[in-house]
């Protein structure tokens, strides 16, 4: 694309970009040659973080292609799959119950019942994202976008309150088969959950590229592009919301649960800071493109390389920029993306509704 | 056979559009919707079809069945499962599908992995064309070849009723009566079709009965033939004769004078 474009042909804001870029392929090659290691433990990370973020917003593009609408309430849709998951690998019972979680008795290799149990709790999601989207968004169907989108942030904050209310602890551990442990590619460290999140992105887009070619998943694209033209074929937009919601708060799962490890925590543990992982996720939706899924995939990389990389080698200027600014970084990044590309790097351009 | 009777729509609470509405459209048979611009036809679709709700709008009075059965108080979905199915006006595809993606979002209340095949095995038979072009996207297929997308989805569901809102709308006259040989074979093949049209010359040539609306109301109507034969029709909306005066009167101006004529002699 830009690369058969004559640079003077370019907006200042995109040669602003193609600079970034260019100085920062430099910096790569630079690194790589003075200090490989840390580079590569940099980018291993940078993959990590940017799986987690390509995840939830993966959650955010289904939801916001059926409904139109960002759902705010997508953080702590991810706390309540995670503590879930807490509660049943950690304390070792159903959640809301006193039952023993039975999947901790299989046998087998330790990860086999917390695979199992994470998909407990994906089933949980799903119903609650279903309970959810039934009560507060069915009934808002055709009524002003921004009015739903308020609600959804009104969810978030109900949620929100259910879940620091269940959790009974300020910090409640997460366990995970590999504990933290990693491996060594020469002298760099690499976290096991770096690998555990990436492999679940890449599971994730392919589940949903899969869905998109499938009846239900080309039913979903119809709403998103005509909402009257697909109601005339009869597809029910009911449904469609529903499932854009079970599968939402499903992948919200997903990431809250990655959001509770290295790169996102080094802790291992849920805190009432873990909500604000969607919120951290929410510019590479954006930066991406609203409605689109491989826009999920790139914006979340960008903004995780962008992150971790800022957070890595532009720490000895903390002093001068503030000790918090990695966290600032995704915004950042998302600012400059949009002076290019308003839309989003593959947004559609005129969103519609009806 | 799908009955409106004495139907009654309101928009917004306020805007009365159709006002004691009744059409019939029998078993197998082509029936002619006529009607200037804003006479109330796509609102009368709507009506039928349960999408008066996305507008705002109602059913006040009166009811519409087919086969005996009241739909209209079933859900669009409901509606095309009983077997009636439309082409929208201005086509509305799916411009983002490709045209296969577009074609099974019309067999959408179709489980029946056979029965979904066989539609779109006759669908193709109808139009070539879109075989050759299964995988692209439809929003660069031309107007007609999106308008026989349009039909193709709509066929899709196995209906026994289509329901065309001005499928001749912005096609060159070729165009057009290849759509018209289209609908024909469609009807032909045992699906009873409800046409929507301004072009009267081209609807009336294929149906058998016509109705011809005017300010959400019923002004005329009968065998299409009859109708072909009105001097008033041909006057009006089939553009044989032309006013003296150049301007078009309105066609219930017409009837009145006529009607009052005829009661002084
Ligand atoms: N959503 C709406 N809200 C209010 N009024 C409407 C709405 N849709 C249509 N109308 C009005 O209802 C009347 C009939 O419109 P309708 O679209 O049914 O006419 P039509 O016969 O299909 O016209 P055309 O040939 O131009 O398609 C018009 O006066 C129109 O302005
Ligand atoms: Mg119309």
């Amino acid at each position: 694309m830009l690369a058969n474009t004559p640079l003077g042909k370019l907006s200042p804001a995109s040669l602003f970009v193609v600079g970034l870029a260019a100085a920062f392929v430099i910096f790569v090659i630079v690194q790589a040659i003075t200090s490989p290691a840390t580079l590569l433990q940099t980018v291993a990370a940078s993959l990590g973080l940017g799986a987690v973020y390509s995840i939830i917003a993966l959650g955010f593009v289904l939801i916001f292609k059926a409904t139109q609408t960002i759902n705010f309430a997508q953080g702590s849709l991810a706390v309540a799959g995670a503590l879930f998951l807490s509660f049943a690998v950690s304390d070792g019972h159903i959640p809301f119950t006193t039952i023993a979680n039975p999947l901790l008795n299989i046998g087998g290799p330790s990860w086999i019942p917390w695979v199992l149990s994470v998909f407990m709790a994906l089933f949980f999601a799903a119903i609650l994202g279903a309970i959810v989207e039934r009560i507060a968004i069915r009934p808002m169907v055709g009524q002003p976008l921004f009015s739903v989108a308020v609600i959804t942030l009104g969810l978030e904050f109900i949620l929100r309150t259910l879940n620091n209310d269940t959790s009974e602890t300020e910090f409640r551990s997460l366990e995970v088969p590999w504990g933290s442990e990693g491996f060594k590619i020469g002298d760099a460290l690499i976290n096991w959950s770096f690998v555990v999140s990436i492999a679940l992105a890449i599971v994730s887009f392919i589940a949903v590229f899969l869905f998109y070619r499938s009846r239900l998943g080309i039913a979903m694209r119809a709403v998103a592009f005509d909402q009257e033209a697909a109601m005339a074929q009869g597809i029910d937009v009911g449904k469609v919301f529903a499932i854009a919601w079970i599968a939402g708060s499903m992948l919200a799962t997903l990431g809250g649960i990655m959001g509770t490890q290295p790169p996102v925590k080094q802790t291992g543990a849920i805190d009432p800071q873990t909500a604000t992982i969607a919120f951290r996720a929410l510019p590479a939706v954006v930066l991406g493109g609203l409605d689109s899924a491989s826009g999920a995939l790139l914006g979340g990389l960008i903004v995780g390389f962008a992150e971790i990389f800022a957070g890595q080698y532009l720490s000895s200027y903390a002093s001068t920029i503030g000790a918090g600014y990695p966290l600032i970084i995704p915004y950042v990044v998302m600012l400059i993306g949009l002076v290019v590309r308003p839309h989003g790097i593959f947004g559609t351009p005129e969103i519609r509704r009806v | 056979m799908l009955e409106l009777s004495n139907l009654e729509v309101v928009y917004n609470d306020v805007i009365l559009v159709l006002r004691g509405l009744s059409i019939e459209v029998p078993d197998e048979k082509i029936v002619a919707l006529l009607g200037a611009n804003g006479a109330g036809k796509t609102t009368t679709l709507r009506a039928i079809s349960g999408l008066l709700d996305v507008h705002e709008g109602a059913i006040t009075k009166g009811t519409v069945t087919y086969n005996g059965e009241r739909v209209d108080t079933q859900k669009p979905s409901e509606i095309v499962q009983t077997g009636i199915t439309q082409v929208m006006e201005g086509r509305r595809v799916f411009a983002e599908l490709t045209i296969d993606e577009n074609l099974r979002t019309g067999a959408f209340t179709n489980k029946d992995k056979k029965s979904v095949q066989d539609a779109y095995d006759k669908t193709m038979e109808l139009f070539p064309v879109l075989k050759e072009r299964r995988s692209h996207t439809a929003g660069y297929l031309s107007g007609g070849e999106q308008q026989m997308l349009a039909i193709g989805r709509a066929m899709m569901a196995n209906p026994d009723l289509l329901i065309l809102d001005e499928p001749s709308l912005g096609l060159a006259p070729l165009l057009v009566e290849q759509i018209r040989d289209i609908i024909v074979d469609i009807n032909k093949s045992g699906v009873s079709v409800l046409l929507i049209e301004q072009n009267a010359a081209m609807a009336l040539s294929i149906s058998d009965y016509g109705y011809i609306m005017e300010n959400g109301k019923i002004v005329l109507d009968g065998e299409a033939e009859k109708l072909r034969n009105d001097e008033d029709v041909q006057e009006f909306y089939l553009g044989l004769h032309t006013d003296e005066s150049g301007e078009r009167k309105s066609f219930r101006d017409v009837k009145h004078y006529k009607r009052r004529k005829r009661w002084l002699s």
